[in-house]
């Protein structure tokens, strides 16, 4: 009876300390999370605090008096006077009319607040509608990327204002009239890249993106697969399959830079293949995303239950109709799973895209996979690294795209597989 | 392939393992002469003729010279201990061991005359002959009419889709499953009971109208209920199929065999009449293990 009670007691104390010992751990492990979430969390805040007034565009809104006059133009249907006419000025004045204390002398000084491509708009508009000439409208214009700064981050000691005092007084005092705004920025989704921020946008990287993300889908995705099934299903077990095995996992440790040597050594040295296209880039990706797909597909072909196929090869199913009847249906969920998160690295892949030249200065959005693109982590990397401020805000706008895109492809991962997941 | 492999052979360790009951250890080690099978293992014009089989799993010699016929029509059981080879020769019988990369089968096995392990003979026209029912229920995670219909659409048995119906009917109805599972043919076969999924199996296996049924333990994931309906299965099927049965239980061999065959450590020691086997075994080991001093 002693004995018993004694033992009971060794139990309860053990007990305690292995409770102890249980609540440490779980400590330990929520304490992880912690620090993993908060560094997600700094990341998303420092984002989008930088890039929310990416999204935002200033533009002013004025009365502009077409006056033929004034412009060198008295046909807008004419081409080759639309060539020489002078867009400028009727912006300049009606900007003149909107500042009263502005002279004729500060004419310059005013016309700085107008974006260099105001007048490019001016003439597309007219060219549309040649009988505005000598009318008056009230369009809006992009503002000088200076104003758009300004206007957006006055107070911040982070960007530099470019603008004179006087300039400044004068944007205050068209902010107040209402003829200077801020609005969503769809230029930054319309537009190619651009060297001036508040032209630039992210179309152009958007299609580029795209493009080669079809070309690494359409051939990563078969090849991948098909090299799973034969290495896991077909391939006798040697030595070479082992070396081939070994190496495959091997390929998806090496630095991704690498892929890009080698898609700039054999596809562009060797097959002559265009530079910047997303044919190349897609090819290259390919190389990177291979081994991850090999191998998330190999993993998910293993954990189709041997029961199964012995099934299937009972009722006399051949090693052919085994695979493509019950192996793949039932893998079929892990291996999207995998491509698409093999996809999603390929996305926000940048380092062997550089190589091929992919990173070269575009303003034209690609139209077809031999067109010169660029991708979007590679817009970023290209605006991150511009000197002009406000390129950051854009960078910042690109980041929070791409990580929209790579959410979208994630989320589709996950709603793949449970569509497709079976139950045994 | 490898896991596959590994995963099939760990099984059939695991259910060794786990039927040697503990601090039980097998007798003395009692001389086995190799191929001197006791009782009745031949039979007239039989189904399966297998002359001095040999199985190796890499350098273990897992099958030690056996031979037996297999008569038409007849449903003979093989027990012994755990280990003793009788599911790894079972296997042999329609060529399951050949996705297992190490195993090796040598000697003459014959069905109907016709050599087995013939480099030119089909496996697929073998296993449509050769049905088998596994140890463990696994339907596929398909519909219960699927299921059933798997084997006759890939062996084309069917040119309609009312023959194919026809052919899924009679089969579950021969498995004894029609009236249960008639009206919901297109429910997933994997939320059904254990004992109505190996059911499915059996009837997925006769579907085909395969000239003999290897099972392998097929009850031992069953309750007693559901085994006594197996059970009552093999006897009706007894009279059109030839139906080899492996089984841990002596009960159940003795309930629906007409011969019995008794393994041990890869001999075959002995082949007689069922009633022979449980009333008078001729070896001493046979004895022994059917009086439950070991096994």
């Amino acid at each position: 009876m002693t004995d018993q009670l004694s033992q009971a007691e060794l139990v309860r104390k053990s007990l305690k300390r292995r409770y102890r010992k249980e609540r440490r751990f779980r400590a330990y492990g929520i304490a992880a999370i912690a620090i993993a979430l908060s560094a997600l969390v700094v990341l998303f805040a420092d984002i989008v605090g930088k890039g929310a007034t990416g999204f935002m565009k200033t533009t002013l809104d004025l009365q502009v008096e077409l006056d033929g006059e004034m412009m060198y133009l008295d046909d807008a249907t004419d081409e080759r006077q639309l060539k020489m006419a002078d867009f400028v000025e009727p912006l300049v004045q009606a900007l003149l009319k909107e500042i009263p204390s502005a002279t004729e002398s500060d004419r310059d000084a005013v016309a700085d607040l107008i974006n260099p491509y105001a007048s490019v708009t001016l003439r597309d508009a007219l060219k549309e509608n040649p009988e505005w000439l000598n009318t008056t409208r009230s369009m809006s214009f992009l503002a000088h990327t200076d104003v758009d700064v300004y206007v957006k981050h006055a107070g911040d000691d982070a960007y530099s204002i470019k603008l004179s005092q006087q300039q400044q007084r004068w944007v205050d005092q068209l902010v107040e009239k209402g003829i200077v705004e801020t609005s969503f920025n769809d230029t930054f989704f319309k537009n190619g890249d651009s060297r001036d921020p508040s032209k630039a946008g992210i179309l152009g990287a958007i299609i580029g993106s795209l493009l080669t993300m079809i070309v690494t889908l359409a051939l990563s995705f078969p090849i991948g697969v098909a090299a799973a099934i034969y290495l896991e299903e077909f391939a006798p077990q040697n030595k070479l399959t082992d070396f081939i095995e070994v190496n495959i996992n091997n390929l998806a440790a090496v630095p991704s830079i690498i892929f890009g040597l080698l898609g700039l050594a054999v596809f562009i040295n060797l097959f002559g293949m265009p530079r910047s296209v997303p044919v190349v880039g897609g090819l290259v990706l390919t190389l990177m995303t291979l081994p991850t797909i090999i191998i998330s597909s190999r993993a998910a072909i293993k954990s189709v239950p041997p029961s199964i196929r012995e099934a299937a090869e009972g009722i006399g199913a051949s090693k052919m109709q085994v695979v493509l009847h019950h192996v793949l249906p039932l893998a079929m969920p892990g291996m999207l799973t995998g491509s698409i998160i093999g996809m999603a690295q390929a996305l926000g892949e940048t380092a062997p895209l550089l190589l091929i030249g992919m990173v070269a200065f575009i303003v034209d959005v690609p139209e077809g996979f031999f067109d010169s693109a660029t991708v979007l982590p590679v817009q970023v990397f290209l605006w991150a690294g511009s000197p002009e401020l406000a390129f950051i805000e854009r960078a910042s706008a690109a980041i929070m795209v791409l990580l929209a895109f790579l959410i979208g492809m994630n989320a589709l991962a996950i709603w793949l597989r449970k569509r497709l997941e079976r139950r045994w | 392939m490898s896991t596959l492999n590994t995963a099939v052979a760990q099984e059939m360790d695991k259910s060794d393992e786990a039927e040697l009951p503990a601090g039980e250890s097998r007798p003395a080690e009692t001389v086995i002469e190799e191929g001197a099978t006791v009782g009745a293992p031949y039979a007239d014009d039989p189904k399966f003729k297998l002359r001095d089989v040999e199985v190796f799993y890499g350098e273990d010699r897992a099958i030690k010279n056996i031979s037996l016929d297999i008569a038409r029509n007849e449903v003979i059981a093989f027990i012994g201990p755990s280990g003793c080879g009788k599911s790894t020769f079972l296997r042999c019988l329609n060529r399951m061991n050949d996705s297992i990369d190490i195993c090796r089968v040598k000697g003459s096995l014959q069905l109907d005359d016709q050599d087995l392990y013939d480099p030119k003979r089909d496996v697929v026209e073998l296993r449509a002959r050769v049905g088998m029912v596994f140890q463990k229920p696994n339907p596929f995670p398909k519909s219960i009419y699927d299921n059933v219909a798997y084997g006759p659409r890939i062996h084309g048995l069917a040119n309609r889709k009312s023959d194919l119906d026809d052919i899924v009917e009679s089969s579950l109805r021969k498995a004894g499953l029609w009236e249960e599972v008639k009206d919901r043919l297109d429910a997933t076969a994997t939320g059904m009971s254990g004992g109505q999924q190996q059911r499915l199996c059996i009837a997925r296996a006769i579907a085909v109208s395969p000239e003999v049924v290897l099972m392998d333990e097929p009850c031992s994931a069953l309750d007693p209920i559901a085994t006594a309906k197996v059970e009552e299965l093999i006897a009706e099927l007894s009279e059109s199929y030839t139906i080899v049965i492996v089984t841990h239980s002596m009960q159940q061999a003795a309930r629906v065999s007409h011969r019995t065959a008794y393994f041990h450590l890869g001999h075959l020691v002995e082949v007689n009449d069922t009633n022979k086997v449980f009333t008078s075994p001729e070896h001493e080991l046979t004895e022994s293990y059917i009086t439950g001093r070991f096994g």
